[in-house]
C-alpha cells in the first residue's frame, strides 16, 4: 500500500497546509514547530490521511487546525487520553499530540504520567513557553520560581515541574527537547520521535513573545547546548539522561536525552489487536462464542 | 405472579453468604424456575452485615417480595436482625452451637443444626453454610442430585477430595433435615424451561458485546465495576479492547478517542464518576462523535452510601455538559432490558452522532434475575449511521474542503469520515466551528454561522424523537389508580398492581424507559385518562416528578418516595396507595423494616 501511494501520491508541503493560517502572534515559537512537523511528515512521506493531530486547549493547541491531517481539538488537559483511545482503535495511524505546558503538565499532568508508563505509541510535542498565553499571561507549571505574572504578581513561590526528569521517571521510552528557533535540529527530533515505536516525548522551547518576558529567544540562545554535539553522550544511559535533565540556567541541554527500544508498545502488548486494527474487526462475535457466554450463566 | 418462595441468607462479609446464594440460584434456574436476587451489603470487605434475598417461583419474579420463607443466619447478628421477619409457615435454619434464636413467631419453625456433630468444623470453616444448604433443599422438596451436581461443578477445580467432602457435608444436612424438620407446605415445583441468571452489570456488558462494542474502558466504582469485570474476563474471546485507566476523565476521553477513530465505545460508572465525565459529554456532542456512558446510580450525594440503591442522578444527567445539545437518555426497566437497551441506544448514538446515556441503578446492576436465553440476542441490529469508513486511495487530500465534516443538512446529520480515510481530512473541535471544521471562536466568530451550526445540531433532536417509541400503559385501561415510575421500579410496581387488584383496587402502570426524548405529549394523553395518578421513585425530591412537570406542566395526585438506600417492596407501594386513595396524604415515604 505504501509503495503505490509514494508513486502516485507524493506528500508535499502544500498537501499539509491547513485550511486556515495560524492565528499565533507574529514571532510566536509555535510557527517553527508547525513548519518542523510538516517538514518531518514530508521527509518521512507519511500520507496526511494516516496522521491524526490531537490537542487540548491553548494557543499551541490550535495546531491541528493549521495542518492538513485528521485533527482533534479536544479538552484542556485531555489530549493524551483521547489520543490513547484513537491509537488503540486504529494502531496503523500516526498519532501526534500537540499542546502547551499548562495543558500538558498542569491539568493534563495525570494523563501525562500514565500515558508514558503505558508506552502508548505516539509523539507528544509540548510547546513549552513557561506561561499560559491564551488566557493572557498566568503562571504555568514550568514558570520559574519568582516569575511575576498576572496571577502571581509578587512572583511565584512554587518551584517549577521538570518535564524531562518527570518523563524519564515515568518510564517514557523516548525523551527529547528542542528549540523552535533551531528548525533543522527540531525536525530531526520530530522524525525520530515519530519513528520511535513507543511514547515519544518532545518538549520544545517555544517562546511566547507577548507574555513571557523572561524566557525569550535571547535568553535561550546562549544557554541551549545540543546533546548531539557532546562527544560520548550515550542516549541509552538513563542515569546520564536524568543527570542532564537537571541542568538549567547556565546550560540547558537540548536534543535526544534518552531512548530505549526494548519495551513493547501498549498496542503491541494487547493480544486483542493481533489480527489488526480494532476499527477493521468484525462487529459480530461468532455464535459458538456467544453461546458459551450464555451457558456460563446457566 | 404465581406463588413464590424466598430465602434470606445473612452474615458478615467474608462469611460466605454469596456461595450458598449462588448454589440456590443455579439449582432453581436449572429446575426451570424464575428467580430474583437482591443483596444488601456494606462498603466493607470483611465484617459488617450482608443479607441476600433470593426469591423463586415458576412465574417471572419481578422483585424481592414482601416475605422471607427460609432464613439462614450465619452469625448471631443476622439472627438478631431478621428472625422477626418470619411469619406463619416460615423457617429458620441455624447453627445451634454458635447462635441462639430469639422469640419465634406463631407458626414459624426453628430448625437448629448441631453443626459439629454433622461435620468436621476444624477442617471446614464453612461447614455450617453447606449443611444449611443441604437442609434447606430437603425442606423445599428438591432431590439431592441437583445439589450434588452443582457442588461438583463448584469445587471441581479444587480436586475430587474437596468435592466429596462438600457433598458429604451437604448430604449430612439434607438427611438431618429429612429426619428432624417439617418440610415446607409448598414443595418447589419444576418446569422444563431453562434460564440464564445474570446481574444487570453482566447484562449491560453482554449487551455491549452484542452491539459490537470494541472498546470498553473504566475506573472501578461501585456498583458499576461488574461491567468492567465481565468485559475484562471476556475481552480476548469477544475481541474487545478493555482498559482500566487512571480516572473517569481519562475514561470518557479515551472512549471518545476510540469512537472517533471508528469503533463503538462504552464506559460505565456511578454518580461521582459520571460527574467527572460531564465535560467529556460536551466534547462528544460538539465534535459529534458518539459514545455510550452508563451511570449505575447509587445513594448520594457525594460518596453517599456506595452499596445502596437510589434514583437520584436524573437531574445530573439532564444538566450534564452545559449548553444545548442532542442526546438520548434511557433507564432500563429490568435486568433483561439492561441487555436489550444497549444495542438500541448505540444505534441512536451512532445514527445521530451524539452521546447516549444509560441510567441504571444498583438494584439492577447488582441484582440478579433469570432471563430467557432467547432474550439475550447477539444478533440485534447494528446501525452505524452515515459513517464513511473508506474511500479510494487516490482521493484528493481535502485541502480544498470538498468534504465538509459538519455539512449543514436537513436532518442535522453530517456524514462522518474516520481518520485513515483518504480525501476526507478535517479537524473535529470542541470549539464552535463551521462546516469545514474551522473554528469560529477565535480569529473569526460569526453570529450567522454559530446560529446555523447550533440549529444543525439541534435538528437531530427531531430525528431522535421519531426514532424512539413513546411509553405505553401496562394493565387495565380504566383503573382506580395509575402508578408512574421510571427504570428499575417497574417490577415492584407490577406486583403492587396485582396485589391491589386482589384487594379490589384496579391499578395500571406507566413505566418510563426513555427520559430523553420524553414524549411528553403522549404521556399527557395517557395521564389525562387516569383517575388518580401517583409517581413512584427512589429519591427525596421527586426528581422525575419535577422533570415531568417542567416538560409538560403535569402534576400528579400524589407521590411515593423512598430514599433510605433500600428498594421498594410491594407492600410499601400497596399501603401507600391505599393511604393516598383514602385521602390521608399526598406524599408517602415507606419505612424499611429490614435492618440492613
Amino acid at each position: 500500500m505504501a509503495t503505490a501511494l509514494a508513486a502516485t501520491n507524493h506528500v508535499a508541503m502544500s498537501d499539509l497546509k491547513g485550511k486556515v493560517d495560524p492565528d499565533w502572534c507574529p514571532g510566536c515559537g509555535d510557527f517553527g514547530v508547525l513548519a518542523a512537523v510538516q517538514k518531518a511528515l514530508v521527509d518521512l512521506q507519511i500520507p496526511n490521511h494516516n496522521v491524526v493531530t490531537i490537542s487540548g486547549i491553548g494557543c499551541s493547541s490550535n495546531f491541528p487546525g493549521f495542518i492538513n491531517t485528521y485533527g482533534m481539538h479536544t479538552l484542556h488537559g485531555r489530549a493524551l487520553a483521547v489520543a490513547t483511545g484513537v491509537k488503540l482503535a486504529n494502531h496503523e495511524l500516526t498519532v501526534l499530540v500537540t499542546g502547551g505546558d499548562g495543558d500538558g503538565f498542569g491539568i493534563g499532568g495525570n494523563h501525562f504520567v500514565h500515558s508514558m508508563r503505558r508506552n502508548v505509541d505516539l509523539l507528544y510535542i509540548v510547546m513549552d513557553n513557561q506561561i499560559y498565553g491564551l488566557t493572557t499571561g498566568q503562571t504555568s507549571p514550568t514558570s520559574r520560581l519568582g516569575m511575576k505574572t498576572k496571577s502571581m504578581p509578587f512572583g511565584s513561590v512554587e518551584a517549577p515541574v521538570n518535564p524531562i526528569s518527570l518523563a524519564l521517571a515515568a518510564g517514557a521510552t523516548f525523551v527529547a527537547r528542542g528549540f523552535s528557533a533551531e528548525q533543522k535540529h527540531l525536525t530531526e527530533l520530530i522524525k525520530q520521535g515519530i519513528q520511535h515505536k513507543g511514547f515519544s516525548f518532545l518538549d520544545v522551547f517555544s517562546p511566547c513573545v507577548t507574555y513571557n518576558h523572561d524566557n525569550t529567544y535571547q535568553w535561550f540562545r546562549p544557554r541551549v547546548k545540543k546533546l548531539e554535539d557532546e562527544k560520548g553522550y550515550d542516549a541509552t544511559d538513563w542515569m546520564a539522561a536524568m543527570g542532564k535533565s537537571l541542568l538549567w540556567d547556565e546550560e540547558i541541554p537540548i536534543g535526544k536525552f534518552f531512548e530505549r527500544t526494548d519495551v513493547p508498545t501498549l498496542h503491541g502488548a494487547e493480544p486483542v489487536l493481533d489480527d489488526g486494527p480494532l476499527v477493521h474487526a468484525d462487529n459480530r462475535i461468532p455464535k459458538d462464542m456467544t453461546r458459551t457466554f450464555i451457558e456460563e450463566l446457566m | 405472579m404465581g406463588k413464590t418462595f424466598a430465602i434470606g441468607i445473612g452474615g458478615a462479609a467474608g462469611q460466605g453468604v454469596a456461595t450458598p446464594g449462588d448454589i440456590f440460584a443455579k439449582i432453581f434456574s436449572r429446575r426451570g424456575l424464575h428467580l430474583n436476587a437482591y443483596n444488601a451489603y456494606q462498603s466493607i470487605i470483611r465484617g459488617g452485615h450482608t443479607f441476600l434475598t433470593i426469591r423463586t417461583g415458576p412465574d417471572r419474579v419481578t422483585n424481592m417480595g414482601d416475605r422471607v420463607d427460609l432464613l439462614i443466619p450465619l452469625n448471631q447478628d443476622a439472627m438478631d436482625r431478621h428472625l422477626g421477619l418470619l411469619t406463619e409457615g416460615a423457617a429458620c435454619l441455624y447453627n445451634s452451637e454458635t447462635i441462639k434464636p430469639g422469640i419465634a413467631a406463631q407458626g414459624m419453625q426453628l430448625c437448629p443444626l448441631p453443626v459439629s456433630k454433622l461435620a468436621d468444623v476444624t477442617r471446614n470453616k464453612v461447614a455450617q453454610n453447606t449443611l444449611a444448604v443441604g437442609a434447606g433443599l430437603s425442606m423445599m422438596g428438591i432431590g439431592f442430585q441437583a445439589l450434588e451436581q452443582v457442588l461438583t461443578e463448584q469445587f471441581k477445580k479444587k480436586g475430587d477430595a474437596v468435592v466429596s467432602e462438600n457433598i458429604g457435608i451437604a448430604r449430612a444436612g439434607y438427611d438431618y433435615a429429612g429426619a428432624n424438620f417439617q418440610p415446607f407446605a409448598w414443595p418447589l415445583p419444576m418446569t422444563a424451561n431453562r434460564y440464564a441468571v445474570l446481574s444487570g452489570n453482566i447484562a449491560m456488558a453482554m449487551g455491549g458485546a452484542a452491539a459490537g462494542v470494541k472498546f470498553y474502558c473504566a475506573y472501578p466504582m461501585s456498583p458499576s465495576t461488574g461491567v468492567l469485570h465481565w468485559m475484562a474476563a471476556h475481552a480476548r474471546k469477544a475481541g474487545i479492547m478493555v482498559r482500566q485507566v487512571e480516572d473517569e476523565i481519562g475514561v470518557v476521553n479515551m472512549a471518545i478517542g476510540a469512537a472517533h477513530a471508528g469503533v463503538r465505545s462504552m464506559c460505565a460508572t456511578s454518580g461521582g464518576g459520571f460527574a467527572l465525565m460531564t465535560e467529556g459529554l460536551g466534547l462528544s456532542a460538539m465534535m459529534e462523535t458518539p459514545v455510550v456512558v452508563i451511570d449505575c446510580q447509587r445513594a448520594g450525594p457525594s460518596t453517599g452510601v456506595p452499596t445502596k440503591t437510589e434514583q437520584g442522578d436524573l437531574w445530573q444527567m439532564l444538566g450534564a455538559g452545559f449548553g444545548d445539545y442532542p442526546r438520548a437518555i434511557a433507564a432500563p426497566l429490568d435486568i433483561g432490558d439492561c441487555f436489550k437497551l444497549i444495542p438500541e441506544i448505540f444505534n441512536i448514538a451512532d445514527r445521530f452522532q451524539c452521546p447516549g446515556i444509560v441510567l441504571c441503578d444498583l438494584l439492577l446492576s447488582e441484582g440478579r434475575l433469570s432471563v430467557d436465553p432467547k432474550d439475550l440476542d447477539f444478533a440485534a441490529p447494528i446501525d452505524r449511521g452515515e459513517l464513511i469508513m473508506d474511500a479510494p486511495e487516490t482521493s484528493a487530500s481535502n485541502g480544498d474542503g470538498v468534504y465538509k465534516r459538519y455539512r449543514i443538512t436537513d436532518s442535522g446529520i453530517s456524514p462522518r469520515a474516520v481518520p485513515g480515510v483518504p480525501g476526507h481530512t478535517h479537524t473535529a473541535a470542541s470549539d464552535e466551528h463551521d462546516e469545514d471544521g474551522v473554528l469560529i471562536s477565535d480569529e473569526f466568530t460569526n453570529p450567522t454561522k454559530r446560529r446555523a451550526m447550533m440549529e444543525k445540531r439541534m435538528r437531530k433532536v427531531v430525528g431522535i424523537e421519531a426514532a424512539v417509541p413513546p411509553p405505553v400503559l401496562w394493565g387495565p385501561r380504566d383503573a382506580d389508580v395509575t402508578l408512574i415510575g421510571w427504570g428499575s421500579t417497574k417490577g415492584v410496581i407490577e406486583e403492587a398492581c396485582e396485589i391491589l387488584a386482589g384487594q379490589g383496587i384496579s391499578a395500571n402502570q406507566l413505566q418510563i424507559r426513555w427520559l430523553v426524548p420524553l414524549h411528553g405529549d403522549a404521556i399527557l394523553d395517557i395521564l389525562k385518562q387516569a383517575r388518580h395518578t401517583i409517581i413512584v421513585e427512589n429519591n427525596f425530591s421527586g426528581q422525575f416528578a419535577r422533570y415531568l412537570r417542567s416538560e409538560t406542566s403535569f402534576v400528579p395526585d400524589g407521590h411515593i418516595r423512598k430514599y433510605d438506600g433500600e428498594p421498594f417492596m410491594p407492600h410499601h407501594i400497596v399501603e401507600a396507595v391505599k393511604e393516598q386513595l383514602g385521602g390521608k396524604c399526598k406524599l408517602s415515604v415507606p419505612a424499611h423494616e429490614i435492618l440492613v
